[in-house]
């Protein structure tokens, strides 16, 4: 592999006229005394999918984390620098974490379902927070397992256990549980890699569908994925990213050698 | 020697080890079932103790056993389950929590007659409860709490950390999480461990020789008043239970039939034991079934 210069970086800005749905700027992420992200600053543009790429340990997967705060969980990690969501700053204590998590979604690598039925399993938080109306979660239940491409195998079983499905399905019915907190963003953390190439292909599919609602910001190992589905791609790089454009021009014309090398499978 | 030799000496030691374990329980168990069983009659299981005749039975220790066994299980299901939620959903990693790692686990390892005597002086002779229900739930509480608190700590950590994950993405707060998503998928352990608990307090002797006392004084079934001494559910009253009543038998026992009404109590004591633990088993798994593939 070759040593690449991590001060060569080009990072695109947004059209004029785009609006941002979510923004960080300066974001570093400490666990302990290691600083596993070196500053990264990214726009993300409203309605759009934005794929990270990059290879294992290169820190994508850590930063998508920190958006909505997960990394909070992690013992002992420290975020500093700002995550800008609608004039806030939500890395900061004044804001309620849990308030915020339902207007940044996400959903994760391994197909987490509870262990309720497919129905409780997208009505749970709704009822929590106050959905009670039989009618309404009913319809939800349906509108978000169609979006997710499940509805027409599970309708008939609702309410059977959701770790009776498959992978795939698990993990369709993990998007529909976290749509149907209608969020303003949903993180996804590699959300193919433990499935098969049909589903990985329905997912694709849910994701374009998904679009015109929501902002998706997508990590990704899979490059063909982030070029079929995503508009632009961040290239991340030992903590860092060094190239942010346009899907298409990451792909066919990237400014930076690392991303090249990346792209055209030289290392990775 | 060759690999393959080596390997076949040692699957055989292993073997012969385990039946030898299987051997010394079948055994000792069917000792005790083959001398007690015979004795054990619908009359044995509901009449009262006899000091000087033969024809006693064991049904006051029997029930003195199980509402002990209610009575400590309903003092310590609460505070294990908070301290077991605790260490495991909160805690974190520090020198505190070790220390309180570090005490439960010494708490655990006390012998129960010492777990007994500590609780004489404290329970019996401090707080002026005297030889009493009450006082030998608290001692078998304390004898019982750091296992039951290791049990559920346990079951709640076996929950897969993306569970929490899932919960928390929703905007669930950790509370949430914890009450709806990790508690629920832990029930199956956190039960289990709970029987296990009970089948140990239950044959559970030394700590209560102090506490609960050796005397089982008639009770009348028919005056269910918690507050009238004489009533079954009075926590102040003194009570012999089953494995008491064994012990004392053997030591002190001036029954003609002695012998005969210690090996009938312990077979229904073994029996009662042997039960929780396949309740454990059992409930354990219905409840994960029923969960996770209904």
């Amino acid at each position: 592999m070759a040593n690449y210069s991590l001060d060569d970086r080009f990072i695109r800005e947004l059209p004029g006229d785009a609006e941002v749905a979510v923004s960080t700027d300066d974001l570093r992420v400490f666990y302990g005394e290691h600083e596993a992200i070196h500053g990264v600053s990214l726009p993300f543009e409203r309605y759009k999918i934005t794929a990270l790429i990059g290879p294992s340990g290169s820190g994508k997967s850590t930063y998508l984390r920190s958006i909505n705060r997960m990394n909070d969980n992690i013992y002992g990690s420290r975020v500093t620098g700002n995550i800008m969501y609608r004039g806030l700053d939500i890395n900061s204590n004044a804001v309620d974490v849990y308030e915020m998590r339902k207007h940044i979604g996400m959903v994760f690598q391994r197909p987490n379902p509870f262990a309720k039925s497919i129905y409780d399993n997208i009505t749970f938080a709704l009822k929590r927070f106050g959905t009670k109306s039989k009618a309404e979660l009913d319809e939800i239940v349906e509108t978000t397992l169609k979006q997710a491409a499940l509805w027409d195998q599970v309708k008939d079983q609702l309410h059977k256990s959701a770790l009776a499905l498959s992978g795939g399905q698990q993990q369709r019915l993990c998007i529909a549980r976290a749509i149907a907190m209608k969020p303003d963003i949903l993180l996804m953390d590699e959300p193919a890699s433990a499935l098969d190439p049909i589903s990985t292909a329905t997912l694709e599919d849910t994701m374009m569908a998904l679009k015109d609602q929501l902002t998706i910001i997508i990590v990704t190992h899979n490059m063909q994925q982030a070029a079929r589905v995503s508009d632009y791609t961040a290239f991340f790089y030992n903590g860092q990213c060094l190239e942010f454009d346009e899907t298409r021009k990451i792909f066919t014309r990237p400014k930076i050698q690392a991303t090249d090398d990346y792209v055209s499978g030289n290392f990775g | 020697m060759n690999a393959k030799r080596v390997d076949k000496i040692a699957t055989g030691v292993i073997n012969v080890i385990a039946g030898i374990i299987v051997l010394i329980l079948a055994g000792l168990l069917g000792y005790i079932l083959v001398r007690g069983v015979p004795h054990i009659s619908w009359h044995f299981l509901t009449s009262p103790a006899k000091a000087f005749q033969a024809g006693g039975g064991i049904g006051i220790q029997l029930f003195n056993s199980f509402y002990l066994l209610v009575l400590a299980m309903l003092i310590s299901v609460p505070i294990s389950l908070g301290a077991g939620i605790y260490l495991s959903e909160y805690a974190g990693k520090g020198r505190i929590v070790e220390i309180v790692r570090t005490a439960i686990e010494i708490l655990s390892s006390l012998p129960s007659v010492v777990v007994g005597l500590f609780g004489f002086l404290l329970f019996v002779i401090q707080f002026k409860f005297g030889f009493s229900i009450i006082s030998g739930a608290l001692a078998l509480t304390m004898f019982n709490l750091p296992l039951l608190t290791r049990s559920i700590e346990d079951s709640l950590e076996q929950v897969a950390f993306s569970q929490r994950e899932a919960g928390l993405s929703l905007g669930l707060s950790r509370w949430e999480t914890v009450i709806h998503v990790v508690i629920p998928e832990a029930l199956p352990g956190i039960i289990s461990g709970m029987i296990l608990g009970a089948g140990r307090v239950f044959g559970e002797a030394a700590a209560l020789i102090y506490t609960a006392g050796q005397s089982a004084p008639a009770l009348n079934f028919a005056d269910w008043n918690p507050f009238d001494i004489q009533s079954p559910l009075s926590p102040m009253r003194p009570a012999e239970t089953l494995a008491v009543h064994i012990w004392k038998i053997n030591a002190e026992g001036i029954q003609p039939d002695a012998s005969a009404v210690s090996a009938g109590a312990s077979a229904v004591l073994i029996i009662v034991v042997l039960l929780f633990n396949f309740l454990a088993r059992r409930v354990g798994t219905f409840i994960y079934r029923k969960m996770t593939a209904a």
